[in-house]
């Protein structure tokens, strides 16, 4: 059974080009297991907080992803530049966002742990896009994508445009993780 | 057979193949499996939710479990993060955990990791940390995961990998006295981009590459991953096989591989290592490169010297050098990577004085081995950026928020820059202070 649903629809919150890990989850945070519920929460508080403010919530800047004392944000998806996710192998890094309500990352390309992390832990789905779309979309627009036939619909100035397919990643995300697709392969016993 | 990359070949190896090509998907054997006090807590959650309450590692011999990240702390949290460790450890009766407030504590992973024989050439070292590429300087395929992966391979000792293909860097030359590998790898970085090596393997080679020692060419590989390498290596020749064997106390048997003659390199650079000039990353990423001579005289706050980075023996005695007999003008905080290292600090002489006295003579702060500030950490971290103020470090990252204070400046340099920075007050150049 497919784990990512045919169509999330939702408000878009955009970024710019080389957001590391320390902005998506600062290293002062990581004393929280994120292998006890209670304690992955908190990573939702503290999701992309050390962004400058200059570079949070494009084109405008300065709009913060939630409030200080909120866990979820009100957005579902992220628009960002180039190699989202670089710098340390953190699994933080997704957690945190799927903690705050992120379903789906679109990004230019992403830095490979960051990408990895998020498949293989089953956190977000993170599309590709060949058009900079972190400079068509703006912070606050409402977005439907279309999964299967990888569209990304702007509710908001009603354009369209086409993300790359998901490729081999498609199975491992379908499946719900490593785990899962590993048994499907026959990698681990059920 | 069609030649093969010694990263290739190491993978192809570990597939129970023949071969491999880049783009390929495979499932490999893993050799060593690390994790430390910042991910391990969530590795062992992952490995008990999947496996089982009561379920056994793979391989007790190839976990290597090192807490270094948030150590000297009051912090309840990261103190119960190394309980974990202990417990866990304890439980799976793992003969490789390095514990806190024992004897047998190290300090930062990567850097004992070799110190303790668990890094061999042929062989894959999976680590829970981005830096876990430092260990391809040995000739070994060395990368970071995730939790989730790592608990997969801590139940299985397997993990799906894709084949990268590798980019080539040849260094022509003699090293100058006043440049290090630090400058050679920034350079790199700041040519390539920070994204110029994304899933793609990192080879380092030629002559200049040969002459360093053991703990420049960890430089190298360390910041690999900087450029969103996958991994760096470097071939092992006898200077990689005498360390290997001195450390080796475990006898494990082992294989050194070699690149095919004849191999494909995706990008193939030569740098002439004679003609470089000291390099410094500006804020905020560490491909913000420009050389000393275009800054020069920027203000500074403090200067750090640590690191897996830049907190080796050869890192100090770079620093020592350069400080022998002056004063710091700023806060400087010099902080070993290892109790090894910290050893060195206390016993290895120049000019009469140990390391260590050079550096308290000239008015820096000694830390204890361990990450500290390098990441930032719980506020009461030894040397955290807590304001936003302007550091040079001997350290890889300067994105936003890195050392502390998201609005804090840190340029990126070697030991020998750092150094001669924290004399002035400013970014200087080494050569003014090198005889
Ligand atoms: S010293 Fe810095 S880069 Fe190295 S492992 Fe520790 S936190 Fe990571």
């Amino acid at each position: 059974m497919s784990k990512i649903p045919n169509e999330i629809t939702g408000k878009v919150y955009v970024l710019g080009d080389n957001v590391d890990t320390d902005q998506i989850i600062p290293a002062e945070y990581l004393t929280f297991n994120p292998a006890i519920p209670e304690e992955y929460k908190q990573f939702g508080k503290y999701a992309l907080s050390s962004v400058p403010p200059a570079q949070s919530g494009l084109p405008k800047g300065n709009i913060p992803f939630h409030t200080d004392d909120e866990f979820v944000s009100p957005y579902t998806f992220i628009v960002a530049g180039k190699n989202f996710g670089c710098g340390s192998s953190r699994e933080h890094a997704p957690v945190a966002l799927d903690a705050a309500g992120i379903k789906v990352v679109i990004a230019e390309f992403y830095a490979r742990i960051f990408f990895r992390n998020s498949v293989n832990g089953g956190y977000l789905v993170p599309f590709e896009c060949s058009e900079r779309l972190c400079d068509k979309v703006c912070t606050g627009d409402e977005l439907k994508l279309d999964v299967l036939n990888c569209k990304l619909h702007n509710l908001t100035t009603k354009e369209i445009y086409p993300l790359n397919p998901l490729g081999e990643i498609a199975p491992i995300l379908n499946a719900g993780g490593i785990f899962a697709y590993a048994k499907q392969v026959g990698m681990l016993k059920s | 057979m069609p030649a093969m990359t010694l990263t290739e070949k190491i993978l192809a190896k570990h597939a129970k193949t023949d071969f491999v090509e880049p783009g390929q998907n495979i499932w490999i054997d893993v050799d060593i499996l690390m994790t430390h006090d910042v991910c391990g807590p969530g590795t062992i959650g992952v490995f008990k939710k999947h496996f089982g309450k009561a379920a056994k590692v793979w391989d007790p011999k190839k976990i290597v479990i090192i807490p270094d990240h948030y150590i000297f702390t009051a912090d309840k949290m990261a103190n119960r993060n190394v309980d974990v460790l202990r417990e866990f450890s304890k439980e799976q009766n793992l003969p490789y955990y390095y514990d806190v407030g024992t004897e047998s504590y190290k300090g930062v992973c990567h850097i004992a990791l070799p110190e303790e024989g668990h890094t061999r050439p042929g062989e894959v070292l999976l680590g829970t940390d981005s830096h876990t590429c430092t260990a391809g300087a040995f000739g070994e395929f060395a990368t970071g995961i995730g939790n989730t992966d790592a608990g997969f391979v801590m139940g299985t000792g397997n993990l799906w990998l894709k084949v990268p293909p590798t980019m080539r860097f040849i260094f022509e030359g003699t090293l100058p006295p006043y440049l290090m590998a630090k400058d050679l790898i920034l350079a790199v970085i700041g040519d390539i981009g920070c994204d110029g090596a994304t899933y793609k393997a990192m080879e380092f080679d030629g002559p200049g590459v040969f002459a360093l020692n053991m703990e420049e060419r960890m430089t190298l590989c360390n910041m690999v991953i900087e450029a969103g390498g996958k991994n760096g290596v470097i071939a092992p020749d006898k200077v990689t096989l005498d360390f290997i064997d001195s450390k080796n106390k475990h006898k494990v048997p082992y294989t050194p591989v070699y690149t095919d003659p004849g191999a494909k390199f995706i990008y193939e650079k030569v740098y002439d290592i004679s003609k470089l000039q000291p390099v410094v990353a500006k804020p905020h990423s560490p491909d913000n490169k420009a050389f000393v001579s275009e800054v020069k005289g920027t203000k500074l706050d403090r200067a750090y010297i640590g690191s897996c980075t830049g907190g080796k023996m050869t890192d100090f005695r770079a620093a020592a050098k350069i400080m022998h007999g002056h004063t710091v003008k700023i806060d400087t905080f010099v902080v070993p990577a290892t109790t090894e290292v910290a050893r060195g600090l206390k016993s290895e002489k120049m000019h009469g004085k140990t390391l260590e006295q050079i550096f308290l003579d000239a008015g820096a702060k000694m830390g204890e081995a361990s990450c500290a500030a390098c990441l930032g950490g719980p506020s009461d971290t030894f040397g955290r950026l807590n304001q936003a103020i302007r550091c040079i470090s001997t350290t890889n990252r300067n994105f936003p928020g890195r050392m502390g204070h998201k609005e804090a400046e840190v340029f990126l340099a070697s030991p020998l820059t750092v150094a001669a920075s924290a004399i002035t007050g400013m970014i200087t150049d080494p050569r003014e202070y090198l005889a």
